[in-house]
């Protein structure tokens, strides 16, 4: 089971995307999105070096309604203060204390802080503890942290877990969390 | 034309210049905003809720005038949201080296050879990483020799 189906998650999103781009959901189509989506992860097998595993899939789902909601909110927060008088623009960096590991949790609160206007993740530490945020509106840097440990790192940290897979000549290199390069969140879903 | 069709025009209609006005305030940010990081939030908001509400009247106007649904868009909020983020973070990252270091010179020809031998050989996890840290701190001592 484990060999032939080894990323159940990302066979289902290559399904999905297959027919979102054929744009079609005709039997035909599902085969052939069913076959590429079983093939490729079989094929692709060696690239993975961690395997996430989804516990609460709905809290997933509730984490992207948020998203949705604060990007609407803070978008027309932003828009004003680009059109006001520039001395409302107080510009920081802030320092956050990562709770969250492994490196597809850290890169989608990473990205989730950018795609939410107003913060922009700017660095992270090279043993991941530590993310730089640059925040348009830095007056308040500890509720900027407390919203985003609220908002989006808990349900993070509640519905994922990141699994090692140790294997081949790539799994030599899957991190020890102190990896000699900085690691630069990578994108594995 | 039934009271539908204007329903739905109206509909598109809102939808494309809510877009086109947040598209169009990002780009303003540009201009009015101070220094590169500033700068930098400006296009995360042109691409989420400018594009996003572009995309929504794409899909709804697609599937309401042709036979079928619509939904190649979503596909390119996805990846445009994936993508977005990450260049945006490499340049903020990039910004921040420049300024802590400044412009360094190229490495030179040995720490080059170096990395080249060291992805030619797969060594155990542990030895590359020392392997790198060596390599590395070899580099740091070499770049006064090549600003000489």
């Amino acid at each position: 089971m484990k060999q032939l189906l080894p990323h159940p998650i990302l066979t289902l999103m290559l399904l999905g995307l297959w027919l979102l781009l054929v744009n079609s959901v005709s039997p035909g189509q599902i085969l052939l999105g069913a076959v590429l989506a079983w093939s490729i992860p079989l094929y692709t097998a060696r690239f993975w070096t961690a395997q996430i595993k989804v516990r609460r899939p709905f809290l997933l789902l509730r984490l992207a309604g948020t998203i949705l909601y604060d990007i609407l909110v803070a978008n027309v927060a932003v828009a004003i203060l680009i059109v006001g008088p520039r001395e409302r623009i107080r510009p920081a960096f802030i320092r956050m204390p990562l709770r969250l590991q492994g490196n597809v949790g850290v890169s989608l609160l990473a990205n989730i802080i950018t795609l939410t206007p107003g913060t922009l993740s700017a660095s992270l530490s090279p043993d991941r503890s530590e993310l730089i945020i640059h925040a348009l509106q830095g007056d308040d840097p500890d509720a900027i942290i407390d919203d985003i440990r609220k908002r989006y790192e808990q349900p993070l940290l509640d519905a994922l877990e990141q699994l090692e897979l140790k294997r081949g000549v790539l799994g030599a290199d899957a991190e020890p969390p102190h990896g000699a390069e900085s690691a630069e969140p990578s994108k594995p879903q | 034309m039934s009271i539908l069709n204007i329903l739905m025009e109206i509909l598109i209609a809102v939808l494309i210049l809510i877009g086109a006005g947040f598209t169009f305030l990002g780009s303003v940010g540009l201009v009015r905003l101070r220094d590169f990081y500033e700068r930098l939030h400006t296009p995360t908001k042109a691409t989420t809720l400018g594009v996003g509400s572009l995309l929504i009247a794409s899909a709804v106007f697609f599937s309401w005038q042709e036979p079928g649904w619509s939904f190649h868009e979503v596909l390119v909020a996805v990846f445009l949201f994936i993508t977005a983020p990450v260049s945006a973070h490499l340049m903020a990252k990039a910004a921040l080296h420049l300024r802590e270091h400044g412009e360094t010179s190229l490495p030179t020809e040995t720490t080059l050879a170096k990395h080249d031998g060291e992805a030619a050989i797969s060594l155990g996890a542990e030895q590359a990483r020392q392997n790198g840290l060596s390599a590395r701190a070899q580099g740091e001592g070499a770049i006064p020799e090549a600003r000489r």
